[in-house]
């Protein structure tokens, strides 16, 4: 019987998955060669690890936590911290393993403000942890030895003490460490999920009542995941200090909490590659977009709001939700409304994003006469023409949206029902 | 021999109301033991205070000569007292089989352990197996509890309280809302599953009452006003009164 839990099957399929991201991890400075995408790369490995942590609070556990970053950060600080000390030659410890230092350093928080979130559940919690991260960012202020005031704390990562023959000096030697400890840590949190500790954050999250009628107390259920989710989340702070050998008060606050939920939920709650997505596509984004606008925060906003609107599952959720027609065979008749829905969904934003752009260059810019390049055209901001040539992209746009909108929802109610008349006839 | 089962004096106020106004009650080891009573008597708040649910306003709660009362839900259920809920409460999303597994971990001594991966644990998956087999649940084995039809809630629900291996049973209303066959079903499969436990069921079907219970309490108004053999309850006239005429 045993074996029907444990098909061979699924094992080879999970080993298949992450064996392809490990060649992934290898393969990708092959394929981005400049030293600014590695230097991404190795961002969206911090962000994977940071972000997998915070799912352990609000997908698995349903915490919905405002003060994340405070695991993150700490550890982060704390890590880099112990690289001064051996810069110092006060301390002997490698490289490679200095992660773990903020990890131990999440998990020491973890355990210290987790003794005092977790006694609560729901918007309680939610409370706290906004209050405790309020209040660590705070204290920068006043803990300056260890925050380092307005400049931060910054080492050199090159200590010279190594258990493998490299420097880390070089930007792609770092980006293997992160990719290692990525790829560690992101198996480590998915064997979480199928233990009976997270079987049980899982039941906690969907029924704390009968979890307690079944013998677990939903406070010690919900704290150990918190203590180790900082533990991760620490991790990722270490990895973020030895990737850019500064940190500073803003690496605790808020922001870098809000960020985290936010790449989170973009990504998906719902599955465990989520959160990875979410680190992928917002780190992506955010270095992406700072170059190219100064509003590039307001686009987060608006996509998280639309985001949290219409596609509320994130990108994982709408990934999954196509299992069931792919292997009903029925994926395909999908690809025309999707690819309908392409032209006025860029249209869209073809007019959203020059509205923004040139409500921005109005505002901010020295002489709001001069024109502002956009995709690839100048454009005057004031020009009365082009504010109605840009209302009028978005408008069409959005009109059109709905039209297709219509009928991708048509066309899942037909899909849906030919998978019943499937199953009816099996 | 120490009752598995003792009331003394319990009392439940809420706000000004006395819902349950002293209720004294003893169960044997190994007896099956009936509670009916109008709607709103207060059965399902007395399996309330029982477990843990509801603090007592007054009075005391003792599992096999130990004191529960004031204990928490779930230290209650680790000495072995469990019980089941009149509206399903399971773990929705979860599919049967987890469902059944969740409520074995704690009793196999898992804890909060995140060292062992619950799919490699062959004996504990083996009794979960068991357990599917006897509620006849296999063919819906991986379906989330929520997809499941309302009679084959009310069995898992059944199925999740009795799992843990608890010896002392509270189960409310297991069959209210199936069909006549599902109930038969349910009431022998209540029957096997609770062979040398003692059990306090809460039930509207008198057949099954006096059928199954070795003993019958009648509840109204939050007061006990008979406890005895099913065949003196039949005989009598204050219960006749009460409830059964009406
Ligand atoms: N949490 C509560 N707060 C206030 N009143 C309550 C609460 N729980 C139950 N009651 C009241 O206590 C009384 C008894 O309710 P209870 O559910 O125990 O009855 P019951 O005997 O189980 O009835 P039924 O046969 O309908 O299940 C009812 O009047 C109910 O409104
Ligand atoms: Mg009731």
């Amino acid at each position: 019987m045993s074996t029907s839990n444990f098909p061979g099957g699924a094992i080879v399929r999970h080993a298949a998955v992450w064996i392809a991201a490990i060649v992934v991890i290898i393969v990708m400075p092959y394929v981005f060669t400049s030293s600014s995408s590695v230097s991404m790369m190795s961002q969206m490995g911090v962000f994977i690890v940071f972000a997998l942590s915070y799912n352990m609070l609000l997908g698995e556990a349903g915490m919905l936590s405002f003060g994340h970053a405070v695991y993150f950060g700490l550890g982060g600080f704390l890590t880099l911290h112990a690289i001064r000390a051996v810069n110092d030659d006060v301390w002997s410890f490698p490289l490679e393993l200095m992660p773990l230092v903020g990890g131990l350093g999440g998990l020491a928080f973890g355990v210290i403000f987790g003794s005092v979130s977790t006694r609560r559940a729901g918007v309680t919690f939610a409370m706290i942890t906004l209050g405790i991260g309020a209040m660590v960012e705070a204290s920068a202020n006043m803990f300056t030895n260890f925050f380092g005031g307005e400049s931060g704390v910054s080492g050199n990562r090159v200590t010279e003490v190594t258990l493998l023959p490299f420097s880390y000096g070089p930007q792609i030697e770092v980006y293997y460490l992160i990719g290692a400890w990525t790829i560690v840590a992101a198996l480590l949190m998915f064997l979480l999920t199928k233990t009976p500790l997270g079987r049980m954050a899982n039941a906690v999250r969907d029924n704390p009542e009968r979890a307690q009628f079944v013998g677990y107390s939903t406070t010690i259920a919900r704290f150990i995941q918190f203590a180790l989710s900082g533990f991760f989340a620490g991790i990722a702070g270490g990895l973020f200090a030895i990737l850019f050998e500064i940190m500073t008060a803003p690496n605790v606050g808020l922001i870098q909490s809000g960020a985290v939920l936010l790449m989170t939920f973009i990504g998906g709650l719902g599955v465990f590659f989520g959160p990875i997505i979410g680190a992928v596509l917002v780190t992506y984004m955010q270095i992406a977009l700072s170059g190219f606008s100064e509003g590039w925060i307001l686009y987060f906003g608006l996509l998280f709001v639309l985001m949290v609107m219409y596609v509320p599952n994130g990108i994982a959720g709408v990934i999954v939700s196509h299992f069931a027609p792919w292997q009903a065979g029925l994926a395909h008749r999908f690809a025309v409304p999707y690819l309908l829905a392409i032209v006025p969904a860029l249209l869209a934003l073809a007019g959203l994003v020059t509205m923004i752009e040139m409500g921005y260059h109005l505002s901010l810019a020295y002489d709001p006469s001069r024109p502002i390049e956009l995709f690839g055209m100048e454009i005057t901001a004031t020009s009365v023409a082009a504010w109605v040539v840009a209302v009028a992209l978005f408008a069409a746009g959005l009109v059109a949206l709905r039209w297709v909108a219509g009928r991708i929802r048509q066309r899942w109610g037909e899909v849906n029902q030919a998978m019943d008349a499937q199953r009816a006839k099996q | 021999m120490t009752d598995a089962l003792t009331l003394s004096q319990v009392k439940k106020r809420f706000g000004p109301a006395e819902i349950i106004r002293g209720v004294d009650l003893a169960l044997a080891p190994g007896e099956r033991h009936a509670i009916i009573g109008p709607n709103g008597a207060g059965k399902s708040t007395l399996f309330n205070l029982i477990s843990g649910r509801y603090p007592l306003s007054s009075g005391q709660v003792q599992l096999h000569g130990r004191r529960i009362s004031g204990l928490a839900p779930h230290q209650i259920n680790r000495r072995g007292l469990s019980r089941s809920f009149q509206i399903t409460n399971l773990f929705q999303r979860m599919t049967v089989f987890e469902n059944l597994r969740c409520a074995l971990l704690w009793a196999r001594g898992y804890g909060y352990s995140f060292w062992h991966l619950v799919g490699r644990q062959s004996a504990l998956n083996e009794e979960a197996e068991q357990h599917l087999e006897k509620l006849g649940l296999q063919k819906r084995r991986d379906v989330p509890a929520s997809l499941l039809t309302y009679a084959e809630q009310r069995t898992l629900e059944i199925g999740t309280t009795i799992a843990g291996g608890a010896n002392v049973i509270l189960l409310d209303e297991p069959t209210a809302g199936m069909s006549l066959s599902e109930r038969d079903h349910a009431i022998e499969l209540i029957r096997n599953v609770t062979v040398d436990k003692t059990l306090l069921i809460v039930e509207h079907d008198m057949g099954v009452v006096f059928d199954l219970a070795d003993r019958i309490s009648v509840l109204v108004y939050g007061q006990i006003i008979a406890s005895d053999e099913p065949d003196q309850i039949r005989g009598n006239a204050e219960v006749q009164n009460a409830y059964l005429g009406t």
